[in-house]
């Protein structure tokens, strides 16, 4: 060392500050040193030595500090006077208090709704036994023509049966397939019913509660079936249903098992389970069937169960082995498989062809950072706006500290103050969150009714360790700041109290937080101004008044006979699709020249569809008759058809001959009309050619009603008598074309809707980001704003000079936010749209102004309340 | 109760904080002792045995200024309690008893 220190290290002093109770500190370390300048007097290096050694040798039972834990428990009893003090604090600013309760309320719902919903996402398939064993095998295939291999949840028979006849090391291989679906049929009784074909090995494999039926041998025979509880019972009513023979059609089975209805957080789900050998026999005899290959990865399903401690390595290296031998034998496509665990399956990776309900890993990311993001907003408010407060509280901090509160006590006072506003901002959340549930359901869950999303007592646990979580991290910044506060500087003069550093970056958190308001609000009303004109959108023929009748599979004439005698009817058409509906048929159609076929949209229908939906024909009519028996005969096509193929003039088109390929093999039809162009593709879509042909019976899947009715419920309970008189197995399905579209545009709505809540939750989190700085300001400005008024300022002046700053932000957060949602929406989210609204100003000013409104009031009411208090009040200890 | 009597090495450092007064604290006593007495003795024993004596209650403290040579931090100086001196009055008496009970001739020679 070149050069002689006279004190002693940091680093030794500091290991006695580490052990040394507080009390004794100070005057042994004094000791300390006082024997360390005397030591230098010999050497330095001696001097270190023997200052290290007493550091060390001073560490006896009398000077330990004593553990935290022990000072705690006296502070336990502080926590009375701490609740007491924070619900007082509470009651006397109740604005502020409720801001605070009602901001964290509103992101903690969405927290809730986090916690909620991936609780509930972890349970599934968690009630199998040997659940740790299950593994299903997944296949990945990469065609020739692709560069992307898709990855599908389903693979071969061929595989599952290699695996049980070659290889080792499982204890049962289970074959599944989906799509079993059949009308049962038992005497008067006819249900339909829908599920899985299953091997033998179901019931092994996973743990379902058979009721009746010997599960070893359930689904060994064919033609055995397995029906759930409620499809038993809705069959067989109060009879045993066990050993019952059912018929589906020209097939008959043996129900051989009741299984307890299925758990909703089971990854399969079915009302009735078909042996697997029947499939195997029906394909068996077959020679051009495929159902054995090894191409045939799209239907079906295996599962393994692996043996105790059994690595499933080794299963993958025998799909290895398997698809190796397999893919030489082709050059068009490449398939590899793999195992994957029943814990992956539900929440799992992106797979196609799943078998039941599929929710990915991804999918739960994104929730869970949009609610991380909309929290830590939230909590920065609340940080934001405790700091400003603070400074009411500083005294009360003083007085603490000189009565002998030390900086754990205070920062200990004030975390949990905010854990006591995050408790009772649970409480409210949880309100919220029963609002927010049914939107939430709808839209991200989109239908899937496995996620119930109910309550369960051990979510009191979490939602009370999530509220602490945020009581910790919002309350922690302000609890050190009034910790680090000295007594001598609160009393002698508060309003020198340095609160808040990095000013700056808190203003730039408030543009960018006023710049999403801003963005979300024109987003959304751009959203609900393209939903409605989509709605009101120009189609080209009426909805009004038309009710679809889905005919599921039933005979039109029978149903349209009946149905035509109702008085309310006055018109009755039949068709195959609903045009502007998303849905989309079409057939490659030609004229005079073989070579030049186009695909053009059709629709099948019978001669009454153009006037229940009010066509305008430019030429010709309709058919002169409907086909009930034998080909199509005649079309009538629009104008851009007409243009597809270079006819000129609408009335020299009729009576031509076009050729429709495919679905009809190659049929003649003459052109009886042309109709106006319309929209037969939703709207955002362009306009394509039209063909509308002559019906036969089973082209039909609708009859349009033309209803007028005073009374719709009697209507459609007598539509409905119709109905079930002619098919008693399916629900009988009405709905008005105008439903129909709108809910066609449903995503639309969707888009609006998910805008307007993100807005509401942006623009209550930023305006309450932006009072905690105007609080702030009033608050640190007031001496400066009671001179002005004595000097005589009016209360106008006040209030500019101090929103001023604010104004600022909010026209910065204006002039990013607007472009910005402008190219957003026109570039990127409607640059597909053909028939779309122009945003023009007042899309973009509609964010702006709303902003801007709760902007403004927000900083008016407090500069307004900092102008008119009394200068005397403030000046008056100067 | 045990610590109604005085250990010997307790005493002395009671004594030579009555015989320092005002000054009296913990290096302080240590350079006491070791000047009077001749015995080396170590801060550690001497700072276990203050503890000792305060909890007792035979010795008060309190703190007085910083000063530089400490690194600005401050002294804690003793003093010796109303009990402190109660007890330092019984051991003397005790050995005053005990000599007193001395024949003269057991230590004839040595002077």
């Amino acid at each position: 060392m070149s050069k002689n220190r006279e004190i002693p290290p940091r680093w030794m002093s500091w290991i006695l500050e580490l052990y040394c109770s507080k009390d004794l500190l100070e005057d042994l370390q004094g000791d300390l040193h006082e024997y360390y300048t005397r030591n230098l007097k010999k050497s330095q290096f001696k001097a270190d030595l023997i200052y290290f050694l007493d550091v060390i040798k001073f560490c006896r039972l009398y000077t330990i500090r004593k553990p935290k834990i022990l000072g705690q428990m006296t502070s336990f009893n502080l926590l009375s006077n701490y609740f007491k003090t924070s619900a007082r604090s509470l009651a006397r600013n109740k604005l502020f208090s409720s801001i605070n309760i009602f901001g964290l309320a509103i992101s903690m719902s969405i927290g809730i709704l986090m916690i909620t919903y991936i609780s509930e996402l972890l349970s599934f398939d968690t009630f199998h036994e040997k659940g740790d064993r299950i593994y299903r095998v997944h296949s990945t295939y990469q065609s020739i023509s692709s560069s992307e291999p898709s990855n599908f949840a389903s693979t071969s028979v061929f595989v599952g049966k290699k695996l049980k006849e070659e290889y080792a090391g499982f204890e049962k291989v289970l074959l599944m397939r989906r799509n079993f679906r059949a009308d049962l049929n038992k005497g008067e009784n006819t249900i339909a019913v829908r599920g899985h074909y299953a091997s033998v090995e179901f019931f092994d494999v996973f743990t379902f509660n058979l009721i009746s039926g010997n599960p070893s041998t359930a689904l060994s025979e064919p033609n055995s079936i397995v029906l759930t509880e409620t499809s038993a019972k809705k069959l067989f009513k109060e009879q045993d249903a066990l050993g019952q023979i059912v018929t589906s059609g020209e097939d008959s089975y043996t129900i051989t098992g009741i299984i307890e209805d299925l758990p909703k957080n089971s990854h399969i789900q079915f009302e009735a389970l078909m042996s697997f050998v029947t499939l195997e026999n029906r394909f068996a005899g077959s020679e051009t069937t495929t159902f054995f290959d090894w191409r045939s990865i799209w239907m079906n399903y295996v599962y393994l169960l692996l043996p105790e401690g059994q690595d499933p390595a080794l299963i993958n290296n025998h799909l290895k082995k398997i698809a190796e031998a397999e893919n030489l034998k082709t050059d068009r496509y490449q398939i590899h498989h793999r195992v994957e665990s029943l814990a992956n399956l539900v929440p799992g990776e992106e797979l196609s062809n799943n078998i039941g309900p599929s929710m990915t890993w991804k999918g739960i990311y994104q929730l869970v950072f949009l609610t991380l993001f909309v929290i830590v907003s939230a909590c920065f408010n609340y940080t934001n706006l405790s700091i400003a407060r603070s400074l009411r509280r500083a005294k009360e901090v003083g007085v603490r500290k000189v009565v002998g509160a030390g900086r754990t006590q205070i920062l200990t006072q004030f975390v949990f103050e905010a854990i006591i506003v995050a408790l009772i901002s649970v409480t409210i959340s949880y309100g919220l969150f029963v609002l927010i549930k049914p939107f939430f359901m709808e839209i991200v869950i989109d239908g899937n009714d496995l996620i119930t999303m109910d309550f369960q007592w051990i979510h009191v646990l979490y939602f009370i360790a999530f509220a602490m979580c945020i009581g910790i991290l919002a309350g922690i910044l302000p609890s050190i700041v009034l910790a680090r506060l000295k007594a001598i500087s609160v009393f002698r003069d508060a309003s020198s109290v340095k609160l808040m550093k990095g000013l700056s970056l808190r203003k730039i958190l408030i543009v960018l937080q006023f710049t999403t308001s801003i963005f979300l609000i024109i987003g959304s009303t751009i959203a609900y101004r393209q939903y409605k004109f989509a709605l009101n959108f120009d189609m080209g023929f009426t909805t009004e008044n038309v009710l679809n009748v889905s005919l599921q599979g039933n005979h039109s004439k029978l149903l349209m006979t009946e149905i035509e005698k109702l008085p309310e009817v006055s018109k009755i058409s039949r068709s195959g699709m609903i045009p502007n509906t998303g849905e989309i048929w079409s057939e490659e159609i030609k004229y005079k020249d073989p070579m030049d076929s186009a695909d053009v949209f059709v629709n099948f229908i019978d001669k009454n569809y153009f006037s229940t939906h009010e066509f305008t024909f430019l030429a010709g009519g309709s058919f002169p008759y409907d086909q009930e028996e034998g080909d199509a005969k005649f079309v009538v096509v629009d104008e851009l058809l007409l243009k597809r193929f270079n006819i000129q003039d609408p009335h020299s088109a009729i009576g031509e001959i076009i050729t429709v390929d495919r679905r009809l093999e190659d049929a003649k039809l003459e052109i009886v009309g042309v109709v106006k162009e319309f929209q037969y593709t939703k709207i955002h879509r362009e306009s394509e050619p039209v063909a509308l042909i002559q019906g036969t019976p089973d082209d039909y899947m609708h009859l349009n009603l033309i209803v007028q009715s005073n009374d719709m419920v009697a209507f459609m309970d007598k539509l409905e008598d119709i109905w079930s008189e002619v098919d008693r197995v399916h629900p009988f399905e009405a709905r008005f074309y105008d439903e129909l579209i709108q809910e066609a545009y449903d995503d639309q709505a969707t888009l609006f809707k998910i805008f307007g809540f993100l807005a509401f939750l942006a623009i209550s989190i930023a305006s309450m980001g932006l009072l905690g700085m105007a609080v702030f300001t009033t608050e640190t400005r007031q001496k400066e704003i009671s001179v002005r008024k004595v000097l005589g300022a009016s209360k106008q002046n006040l209030m500019l000079i101090l929103s001023k700053g604010f104004i600022t932000m909010l026209i910065i957060s204006a002039a990013i936010a607007m472009p910005l949602s402008y190219l957003f929406f026109t570039e990127m989210v409607m640059v597909d749209f053909v028939n779309r609204i122009t945003i023009g100003p007042v899309e973009l000013l509609s964010g702006v102004l709303i902003v801007f409104t709760i902007g403004i009031l927000t900083i008016g009411w407090q500069t307004g309340k900092a102008a008119m208090t009394n200068p005397a009040d403030m000046l008056r200890d100067e | 109760m045990k610590g109604t009597n005085l250990g010997e090495f307790e005493e002395i450092v009671l004594l030579t904080i009555a015989s320092l007064m005002a000054e009296a604290y913990s290096v302080n006593i240590v350079d006491e002792i070791a000047s009077v007495t001749g015995r080396k003795t170590k801060l550690g024993v001497v700072h276990a045995v203050l503890n000792r004596l305060e909890k007792k209650g035979l010795i008060t403290s309190e703190l007085g200024e910083p000063t530089k040579e400490r690194g600005g931090r401050r002294k804690r100086f003793f003093q010796i309690s109303h009990a402190g001196k109660v007890a330092l009055m019984k051991a003397k008496e005790q050995r005053d008893r005990l000599w007193s009970n001395i024949p003269e001739l057991v230590f004839q020679g040595i002077r």
